[in-house]
């Protein structure tokens, strides 16, 4: 089985956000940037496939030259290879050109995506990849097995969860439970010096349009403070919760 | 030409969201001087729709659509919207219609915006408000493509009345098989999901353990509230996975979210904060959800929350 692990390059978690040229631009200094967490858990998910049922896993950004240390992390946590699409990511349409160009070329049996990313959080990346590429599709995917080309995948749905059975191709949109927090790997030294023997394929893009673009960012107005209840009065919350909040 | 709205139902009935949709479609018809259509497929009663401005209804009726498909659903909304010549699809933020909108995007050739917060702010260039950086930020994008599909992001644009006729046309869409099948389908069906919920109480680790979860079930019963947890309960298996919220779970936009025993940690405000009203119960003063909190209360969720209860069984009663 061959296994394409996507992996967005976003900032970590406690970043600070801040913009920068008039707010049309996100404001990169002193921000740390990982592997997006949804990703993460797919990657362990497809090296357990690799060490149970012999797959080989590469991993796959579309980004500039800054988006090397990531995918360099996803290689020391035990990716096979690595490749890099040189083009901005300017929105999740072209960004689904680009992947559903390399998953033609490289004959992958399964991509592995996560549901959103954590800076766009579009959700949009992986559905439109496996209808581009004509593959089945399974998003909020928490439990995924592969026996020869068929699959069995549990979905989280609105207050509960679906088992579906489908088969490869198939793209999926996996978030934690795919496997669990404790189940995440973290490179060590040899991992580390692995990876860079790993090859990192850099490809030029193919053309692809951009069907939406970002024009300028705001942040939310900032919070007034908080009214403090006494625990002897009880009914003053909720008559502020009736009267002035208007939310019971 | 008309805006088309996909309007959500569950065995049915239509969910909350279907009138939110359905009354932010009537605002960009009256933005673009058009009308609005409604899909709705397997709902028993249209005709509430009307409230919120929709001006006809596209009703589907198949037992083989009694299951959610994304990739069959998708396809019978661009059928709709072909066949009403849309120019643009306003579809939710749920986990049904988060699956669909990327493949009828791709299928529509459309552009698509997701998490949205406002009407339209320009017609054209199409240019939407969206959420990013997980609620702590807004980007403003502009849709480019001839067809545009808006998701909107749940409780931010609201109800509004628009009182008005619709006329039902019965809709006989082709019905796509696909590789996707849907085996089983585990769902509490007297529990109130965290994305359909008016009002959310969520515990954390401050709760010492799950036996002591009784009370925030109490609690979300007075209020007809679904209950959620912070990442550790869930990592802990205190709960289940599906109720973890956070910048990592599920995203939370309710009207009221109370926070019992939760520190507040910037990966748990970025997933709650579209909430719109905040409450936090904690012994700490200093603990940082205090500053994201419009009212909170220091104290003992011990001795807090059972007569917090208490007292809101007795305030319903006199409701
Ligand atoms: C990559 C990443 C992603 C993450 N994503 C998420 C996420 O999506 N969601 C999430 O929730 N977290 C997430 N976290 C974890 C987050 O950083 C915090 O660790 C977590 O939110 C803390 O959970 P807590 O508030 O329940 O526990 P704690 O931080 O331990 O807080 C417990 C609180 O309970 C209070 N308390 C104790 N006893 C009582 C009592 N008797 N009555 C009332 N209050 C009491 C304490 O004062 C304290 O404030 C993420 C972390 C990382 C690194
Ligand atoms: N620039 C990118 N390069 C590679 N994969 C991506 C990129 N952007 C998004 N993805 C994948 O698509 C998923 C959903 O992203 P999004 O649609 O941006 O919310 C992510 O979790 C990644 O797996």
């Amino acid at each position: 089985m061959k296994i394409l692990v996507c992996i967005s390059h976003v900032p970590d978690t406690t970043s600070k956000i801040n913009f920068t040229d008039g707010d049309t631009k996100f404001d990169t200094n002193g921000v740390q940037f990982v592997i997006n967490p949804n990703d993460e858990f797919g990657l362990t998910r497809a090296m357990w496939f690799k060490e149970k049922q012999g797959a080989t896993v590469d991993v796959i950004n579309v980004g500039g030259p800054e988006t090397e240390p990531t995918l360099r992390k996803a290689l020391a946590i035990g990716a096979d290879g690595a490749i890099r699409v040189n083009t901005p990511a300017t929105d999740g349409f072209s960004v689904a050109k680009q992947l559903a160009n390399v998953v033609k070329d490289g004959g992958y049996d399964l991509v592995i995506a996560g549901r959103e990313s954590i800076d766009y959080n579009g959700g949009m990346v992986p559905g439109m990849l496996a209808e581009l590429i004509g593959a089945n599709f399974v998003t909020n995917c928490i439990g995924l097995e592969v026996d020869g080309t068929n699959a069995k995948a549990i979905r989280e749905i609105d207050g509960g969860k679906e088992t579906v059975s489908t088969t490869l191709p198939l793209v999926i949109g996996g978030q934690k439970g795919l496997v669990e927090e404790s189940d995440l790997r973290i490179p060590n030294m040899r991992g580390i010096m692995m990876a860079r023997q790993k090859p990192l394929k850099v490809l030029e893009p193919v053309n692809a349009t951009q069907e939406t673009n970002s024009v300028k960012f705001e942040k939310p107005a900032p919070k007034g403070a908080v009214k403090l209840v006494s625990p002897d009065n009880l009914d003053e919350l909720i008559s502020l919760l009736h009267n002035e909040a208007k939310v019971i | 030409m008309s805006v088309l709205v996909y309007t959500e139902s569950d065995q049915g009935k239509f969910k909350k969201v279907a009138f939110e949709v359905a009354s932010y479609a009537k605002a960009v018809a009256t933005q673009m001087g058009t009308t609005v259509t409604a899909i709705a497929i397997n709902a028993n009663d249209v005709s509430e729709l009307g409230t919120y401005g929709v001006d006809k209804v596209l009703k589907v009726n198949n037992q083989k659509l009694d299951t959610f498909n994304a990739k069959t659903y998708a396809d019978i909304i661009k059928q709709a919207a072909q066949k009403e010549n849309t120019k643009v699809v306003i579809v939710s933020s749920s986990a049904d219609s988060k699956y669909l909108a990327p493949l009828l995007a791709v299928g529509l050739d459309a552009g698509y915006a997701s998490n949205v917060v406002e009407a339209p702010t320009s017609a054209s260039p199409f240019t939407v408000k969206r959420t990013a950086f997980t609620n702590k930020a807004f980007n403003f994008t502009t849709i480019d493509t001839d067809v545009k599909i808006v998701g909107v992001s749940n409780n931010a644009f609201g109800l509004a009345e628009n009182p008005s006729s619709a006329t039902v046309e019965d809709f006989s869409p082709s019905v796509l098989d696909n590789g996707v099948h849907v085996d089983s389908v585990d769902k509490a069906s007297n529990k109130v999901s965290i994305a359909d919920a008016d009002i959310v109480v969520s515990g954390g680790r401050g709760l010492k353990g799950p036996e002591n979860w009784g009370m925030i079930e109490d609690l979300a019963n007075v209020l007809g509230a679904a209950t959620a947890c912070s990442k550790p309960v869930s990592d802990l298996g205190w709960r289940p996975h599906s109720e973890h919220v956070g910048q990592t779970g599920k995203p939370v936009a309710a009207n009221l979210y109370i926070a019992i025993g939760i520190s507040g940690a910037i990966q748990h405000l970025a997933g709650i904060n579209a909430s719109k009203v905040k409450v936090v119960i904690n012994t700490d003063p200093e603990a940082p959800f205090f500053k994201a909190a419009d009212y909170g209360v220091v104290g003992d969720a011990f001795d807090v929350v059972p007569r917090l209860t208490e007292k809101l069984k007795a305030f319903k009663a006199q409701q």
